[in-house]
């Protein structure tokens, strides 16, 4: 009963993918720290590489976070460039004088970047080297937030699979929730799996260093976000094991997540309906609301934070949108698979990105929407298109029931913009092109 | 190797990016990995441009580094300027692409591109973004602009307004306005706006105005000895500032010095005796060199201000700035530790900040009022209304927005009269400003200390005790003066060699401070 109807014969998951090679317009795995270091509530991302990474995490972070932020950039300098042996010294020092003014600090992350990476700067050395030095008290990690290596999105999968071989081992059977979410968001996970009877559960990322999260052979997982497939392999090769199911946006996608988790720790279906009834049916109408705008509404997702899919499963499904291209920056089918086998074949999929080549076809196409990246929004909005930037997906609360409707008036609000705003003359309803400097 | 939290200028490479896109018909192809694309988002969203600034990026990856990287910067050079078209190019690595040492300037040379191609060397690991904007202008007047007839009419360049700069747009239009008047009319404006082909004409102007010395000097430089073209020292912010360009002007162009003074308020604003409290307030100054500057002018000659600490964070301005500190009897403090400022600032406790946006947000922790007067920008620096800093207007605009954080004049009054009452307490803030809707008081003379806030007798007194009834007298000072008085006490007990402070200190303090 909880399963989708209708599932369509011919799926996205078979539909061919348009794979492209240009100039990409996405920001690099550093971002991931902006919402990581708020997670984390005794960590420190030490960025090691040059002023264009301090400047990205200063420009990303947009408002800036004027408590003394948990992140920090050592910037390379001519020298650091020279002689290697000297680049480990100077890091040494700096995060020496770092942790002695920070003694709140538990886990220290040094996060690689494109300059550190082509210096090949050994940063997993200076982690060891590092944890020996400051243990007990913090533990050193690394992992590459590097554009070359990186997209978005993709930095906090680095970031939780380098803490996953540190987990301590346990024979425990435990689910264990992985991706940083909002703690409200997070709450109402637990707060739902608990109702059924499953526990014990964790999360990765812990808020704390000292939790009690572990890992092994009995530890089964469902991932948060569909960005996570380097932590799902780490997660494996400790003996846990993944279950996979749609990401849990929007009522459908929630339940499907909700019901592979109690299939697995056998929860029978009038438990399940019993806790899942009235958030299941807050959420039909709140995204019965939300949606009026969107429905018959055509859609065009640029690759950006590799949301897009189990997004486009969202807005297509229950919303009543119409895909025209779905671009993710990469596609792994392990994770997103499922939510690809619920979608018709038709529109176009794309992975990677000639952002050029894409704005034409946006430009052909005029879909309703077009999700973007903040590069891109305004222009686009010049040129007559709604936009939706994707950035506010990741910093905002949309997964599960409670914030399905949200999800949806992310995307319906420009639409609902475009309709109030009358700024012409009140006789002439013609176009005009807004030209702002 | 250097921690940096917060940073006030980016990468000269950014710098390169505000040069091209202030222009039209320029090109910027620039060698980079793709997460450097996030500088695009600076100018779409900061400023709300309408349109991509006109840069491609290689976005190489990590496995195109053991292949052919010189291959994607030509294929991406040439689609570039298959598809764009532009009158000129420029070309450039970021800092990482500066690593790989592909030398996009020497490839782009050999592809044979129909149009002038500037290659640019900004050293990421040296110099900042300044020096980006700076360089990359230079760069295209030295390749573009040649020895030209000058024009028949006396005639003005107008240099270094660019994107993304502090109220670029309208200082733009004010100094226009003033050159009008003495009947000088415009050769080119640049960057802001200019083509490449406009930059070839930059030879017939009669001056140039340098606008903004931190993106164009070098070039004003180089124009003055190359195309004999003399340029302004003078920037008009400010009334003085500005009838002191307005007399360079004239005397370089041998003109009338002729002002329309019919919209100037400030003088007027500033004597009326609605100003009278801002007597002597005692204000920190940081920015960049040129914004510095002139603010430390106005703040003393024109508000009546005390200037008691100022600086930039700009290197290249290091020596004007320590000297302009000499001139006003404070060290000057050449910094872009972000944090080095806010402690400095901690120290000088001012009345008011006049700073960057990064300043800002210190005196939201310090709990002191601050004016933004320079970049680093904000999207709320870019008002939707017409807002200069230069020339006549802009000293009128300068005194509504440095007046604006402050308690008014008359309401200082009321908040010493009515200390205890609900809606004229310390908490309050200047009751004009929405951000600051009165909280509720918890018991008379039980107050919390406002975030941020000295706490008496806990910070910067280690040796002073303040006794319980003259830390309850100190809390009754309205907390815009607060730290003065308790600052001023400190000092006065220090040098009188008490220990500890009563009442009868706090107010012989007061006395001996009094003016």
């Amino acid at each position: 009963m909880n399963q989708p109807a209708a599932l369509p014969s011919s799926t996205c998951r078979d539909a061919p993918v348009l794979k492209e090679r240009g100039q990409r317009e996405v920001f690099c795995g550093l971002t991931g720290i902006i919402w990581l270091h708020r997670k984390m509530q005794d960590a420190f991302f030490l960025v090691v590489g040059s002023r264009t990474c301090a400047h990205l995490l200063q420009s990303a972070a947009g408002v800036m976070i004027f408590a003394e932020p948990r992140f920090g950039t050592a910037i390379l300098e001519e020298g650091d460039l020279a002689g290697m042996a000297d680049a480990h010294d100077e890091l040494d020092r700096e995060v020496e004088r770092l942790l002695s003014r920070r003694p709140d600090i538990k886990q220290l992350f040094l996060v690689g970047s494109c300059p550190s990476e082509v210096i090949k700067l050994d940063l997993a050395r200076a982690a060891e080297r590092l944890t020996q030095v400051h243990a007990p008290h913090v533990r050193v990690l690394n992992y590459s937030g590097s554009g070359i290596e990186t997209t978005f999105t993709q930095g906090e999968d680095a970031c939780l699979s380098s803490m996953v071989p540190v987990l301590p081992e346990t024979d425990a059977r435990e689910l264990v929730l992985v991706g940083a979410l909002p703690d409200v968001v997070e709450d109402q996970a637990v707060g739902l799996l608990t109702k059924m009877g499953i526990g014990p559960i964790r999360v990765l990322p812990a808020p704390r260093a000292d939790s009690a999260l572990a890992v092994g052979p009995n530890t089964v997982f469902a991932c948060l976000q569909p960005f996570l497939g380097d932590t799902a392999a780490a997660m494996e090769r400790r003996g846990a094991r993944m279950i996979q199911a749609p990401f849990p946006f929007g009522e459908e996608g929630t339940t499907l997540w909700l019901r592979a988790i109690a299939d697995e720790f056998g929860v029978d279906d009038e438990t399940f309906e019993q806790v899942t009834a009235a958030p299941r049916a807050r959420a039909r109408t709140a995204i019965a609301n939300a949606s009026a705008h969107l429905r018959g509404k055509t859609i065009f997702f640029m690759p950006d934070s590799q949301l897009e899919i189990p997004l486009a499963r969202f807005l297509t499904r229950e919303c009543g949108m119409e895909a025209v291209e779905i671009g993710q920056p990469y596609i792994h089918k392990g994770l997103v698979g499922p939510d690809l086998d619920l979608m018709p074949a038709g529109p176009v999929i794309s992975e990677g990105q000639d952002v050029d080549l894409q704005l034409d076809r946006v430009r052909a196409a005029r879909p309703d929407l077009t999700v973007c990246g903040l590069g891109l929004a305004n222009p686009l909005e010049a040129e007559g298109l709604t936009t939706k930037w994707a950035i506010e997906l990741v910093f905002t609360p949309v997964h599960f029931y409670d914030q399905a409707g949200d999800l949806a008036g992310l995307f319906s609000r420009p639409l609902r913009r475009r309709d109030l705003l009358k700024l012409d003359a009140a006789n002439q309803p013609s176009e005009t092109r807004e030209v702002a400097r | 190797m250097k921690l940096t939290v917060w940073t006030y200028e980016g990468p000269p490479h950014v710098g390169a990016m505000r040069v091209a896109t202030g222009m039209k018909g320029l090109h910027y192809v620039l060698h980079a990995p793709q997460g450097d694309t996030y500088a695009d988002l600076l100018f779409t969203m900061i400023e709300r441009r309408d349109h991509r600034p006109p840069v491609t990026y290689t976005t190489f990856e990590g496995r195109d580094l053991g292949e052919d990287t010189a291959g994607i910067f030509k294929k991406t050079c040439q689609d570039a300027y298959d598809r764009f078209k532009p009158q000129a190019l420029i070309v450039g690595a970021s800092c990482t692409a500066e690593l790989i040492q592909d030398d996009p300037g020497g490839l782009a040379e050999t592809m044979g591109i129909p149009v002038p191609v500037v290659a640019l060397e900004l050293p990421s690991y040296q110099r900042k973004e300044n020096f980006g904007t700076d360089e990359t202008f230079y760069q295209l007047v030295r390749a573009l602009a040649q020895p030209m007839e000058k024009t028949p009419e006396v005639t003005a360049n107008l240099i270094g307004p660019l994107a993304l700069g502090f109220r670029h747009r309208d200082d733009i239009e004010e100094v226009k306005g003033l050159l009008y008047e003495m009947g000088i009319g415009i050769n080119v404006v640049a960057p802001f706006d200019a083509t490449p082909e406009d930059l070839t004409k930059l030879g017939q102007a009669h001056v140039n105005i340098l606008m903004y010395p931190e993106h164009a000097e070098t070039a004003a430089r180089h124009m003055e000895r190359v195309l004999g073209i003399p340029y302004t020292k003078t920037v008009p912010i400010g009334v003085g500032a500005t009838h002191d360009f307005v007399a360079e002007v004239a005397a370089i162009c041998g003109v009338e010095p002729k002002k329309d003074l019919g919209r100037l308020r400030q003088p007027w604003w500033s004597k009326s005796v609605d100003s009278t409290y801002l007597t002597g307030k005692r204000v920190f100054l940081f920015g960049d060199a040129t914004h510095v500057r002139t603010a430390a002018r106005i703040a003393r000659d024109e508000m009546g201000f005390e200037v008691v600490g100022l600086g930039c964070y700009n290197r290249e301005f290091a020596r004007d700035i320590r000297a302009l500190g000499k001139e006003f009897g404070v060290e000057a403090l050449v910094s872009d530790d972000y944090l080095e400022v806010e402690k400095a600032i901690e120290d000088a406790s001012p009345e008011m900040i006049l700073g960057t946006q990064m300043e800002r947000h210190i005196g939201k922790r310090l709990g002191i009022p601050c004016a933004v007067i320079s970049a680093p920008v904000h999207v709320q620096d870019f008002p939707a209304r017409y807002s200069p800093q230069m020339g006549w207007e802009g000293a009128n605009v300068i005194f509504d927005t440095w007046i604006h954080p402050l308690v008014m004049g008359l309401e200082e009054h009321l908040l010493a009269m009515f200390r205890e009452d609900f809606e004229f307490h310390d908490e309050a803030g200047p009751s004009h400003n929405g951000g600051h809707a009165p909280k509720p008081v918890a018991a008379a003379g039980a107050t919390a200390e406002p975030a941020g806030e000295d706490a008496p007798a806990e910070t910067g007194s280690d040796v002073m005790v303040w006794l319980a009834d003259a830390e309850r007298e100190l809390k009754k000072i309205p907390f815009f003066v607060r730290g003065k008085a308790k600052r001023n006490t400190e000092t006065f007990a220090a040098e009188q060699g008490l220990s500890e402070i009563s009442v009868d200190t706090l107010y012989e303090a007061k006395a001996h401070y009094a003016r």
